[in-house]
């Protein structure tokens, strides 16, 4: 009979437990749906828009003739076939480090400018975030498209998908330890399975996203870079080798999904 | 062979090829085994940099988490994968005389996430961030599910010398008794300190703390 009440008692509290996760997640969900109409990721959007048509750097042009693997100047569904081959620089890149050989190859600035302060934090704003949000707007609506035709596209696929499962630092945490399974959780933040097809192409295909937390447009680089942090990895380099490949591995495993960033979130 | 047999065989065959033109489209892997490996220890080395107490180092793996990261989610590993680890793992560990501290210290401990990130200054607390995985009080209601809950953890199992060492030891070590478990060791990877592994076990079991309540 106490062994009863006892499973009732910690039945009940599990309950109130699950219950009150889930309500906090309906929270959020009301919350994101109430400012959906109004995600301030359009004020990044449209500021991004003015740096690329802006006359910049030693050159002084434009990004306008910027080729993101559609052609110069076509930025429409650029991001959902990103990352990819580009044979100019024989390297696979993202959309990051795509802009940044822009900034270098048109605008003449030189890699270390272009690549300086890519985030925002308390101090500064970084245009980076905003040119990523323009361009990530404009494939709103379009399925994910990344393609490993390239031998240098498949081994970077490869190479990335190593790095999902690479257990290391003092805590022992791969990506996999947090992103491996499904309905896992961190506290009361939902985890996406980045493994499963479904929870992958949800979490790819909503970054870019403005972080209310945080009152900026925080880009994939950015959101590999404070993962690794959290691993206790070193700081990862934007636009490394290492942050193109595990992006070529996640954006792939998202193909089929339909892009909807920038996203809101908390 | 039968007829029937055949059929089986042949109809199996067709399922496998199927089966393996689509993983090789959805994988599209070109270089071998040993060269990814390689390719991908060589492309981390030349993509992060060291900041704060985060150096390279950290990239570089010990046997164990060497081992296993060959295993993903759902693949079942080795048996004799499994004991090796465990056996060697379990030889490490470090008893100290006194094995349950204070409970109150240990749920400061199990609610700290800080520590170790490049981002943590030199006298930010290291934590074990226990909540962030586990259940454990009833009074807490933000914690993941990353591990098991430990709701009750001494309750149901007392506190007897065993359990007292099996408890600390799993902080301690906890591939020593669940090879590539997703926990850290604690211990063994100088995370805590002695007196915050054995506040962390009080927390565990003792019958006051809000764990066992």
């Amino acid at each position: 009979m106490r062994k009863q009440v006892l499973a009732a008692v910690v039945g009940f509290f599990c309950c109130v437990g699950a219950a009150n996760a889930q309500n906090t997640q309906q929270e959020i969900e009301r919350y994101r749906q109430m400012i959906a109409d109004g995600n301030p990721a359009e004020l990044f959007e449209a500021k991004g828009e003015g740096i690329w048509k802006q006359k910049r750097g030693p050159r002084n042009v434009s990004l306008e003739q910027c080729d993101l693997g559609k052609g110069p100047g076509v930025v429409k569904d650029a991001y959902v076939e990103l990352p990819r081959y580009f044979k100019d620089a024989d390297r696979v890149m993202d959309l990051e480090t795509r802009i940044v050989h822009c900034m270098v190859t048109l605008q003449g600035f030189k890699p270390e400018d272009a690549k300086r302060n890519p985030f925002s934090n308390a101090d500064r704003t970084a245009d980076m975030e905003s040119i990523v949000a323009f361009v990530t707007a404009e494939s709103k609506g379009s399925k994910m498209n990344v393609a490993v035709s390239h031998p240098k596209e498949r081994e970077m696929y490869q190479i990335g998908e190593k790095m999902f499962f690479y257990r290391a630092g003092p805590h022992d945490f791969a990506c996999t330890t947090c992103h491996g399974e499904d309905s896992k959780r961190i506290r009361l933040q939902d985890l996406p399975n980045l493994t499963a097809q479904k929870d992958a192409q949800r979490a790819y295909t909503t970054w870019p996203a403005y972080r209310v937390s945080q009152s900026t447009v925080r880009t994939f680089q950015w959101r590999l870079n404070d993962c690794f942090r959290q691993q206790r990895f070193p700081n990862l380099e934007f636009t490394s080798d290492a942050s193109v490949a595990l992006t070529m591995f996640l954006a792939r495993n998202a193909n089929g999904g339909v892009f909807a960033a920038p996203a809101l979130k908390r | 062979m039968s007829f029937p047999k055949m059929r089986v065989a042949l109809v199996s065959s067709i399922v496998l090829a199927l089966l393996a033109t689509i993983a090789g489209c959805v994988t599209s892997y070109s270089l071998s085994e040993g060269e990814a490996e390689r390719r991908t220890v060589e492309m981390m080395k030349s993509s992060f940099r060291a900041q704060g107490q985060a150096s390279l180092a950290r990239l570089e793996q010990d046997e164990v988490q060497a081992v296993c990261s060959q295993y993903h989610p759902g693949q079942a590993i080795p048996r004799e994968v499994l004991e090796k680890i465990e056996k060697a793992q379990l030889a490490a560990i470090k008893y100290p005389a006194k094995l349950m501290g204070n409970w109150q210290a240990g749920e400061r401990v199990a609610q700290t996430g800080t520590g170790f990130q490049f981002s943590d200054g030199p006298t930010t607390p290291v934590g074990a961030n226990c909540y962030a995985c586990h259940q454990l009080s009833r009074q807490e209601l933000s914690y993941g599910n990353i591990g098991p809950s430990l709701y009750q953890f001494g309750k149901l199992r007392g506190t007897s010398e065993a359990i007292q060492k099996y408890t600390y030891g799993k902080i301690y070590n906890s591939n020593a008794f669940s090879a590539c478990s997703s926990m850290p060791r604690f211990g063994h990877s100088k995370i805590l300190t002695e007196a915050q592994m054995a506040d962390l076990t009080a927390l565990l079991l003792d019958p006051a703390s809000p764990v066992n309540q």
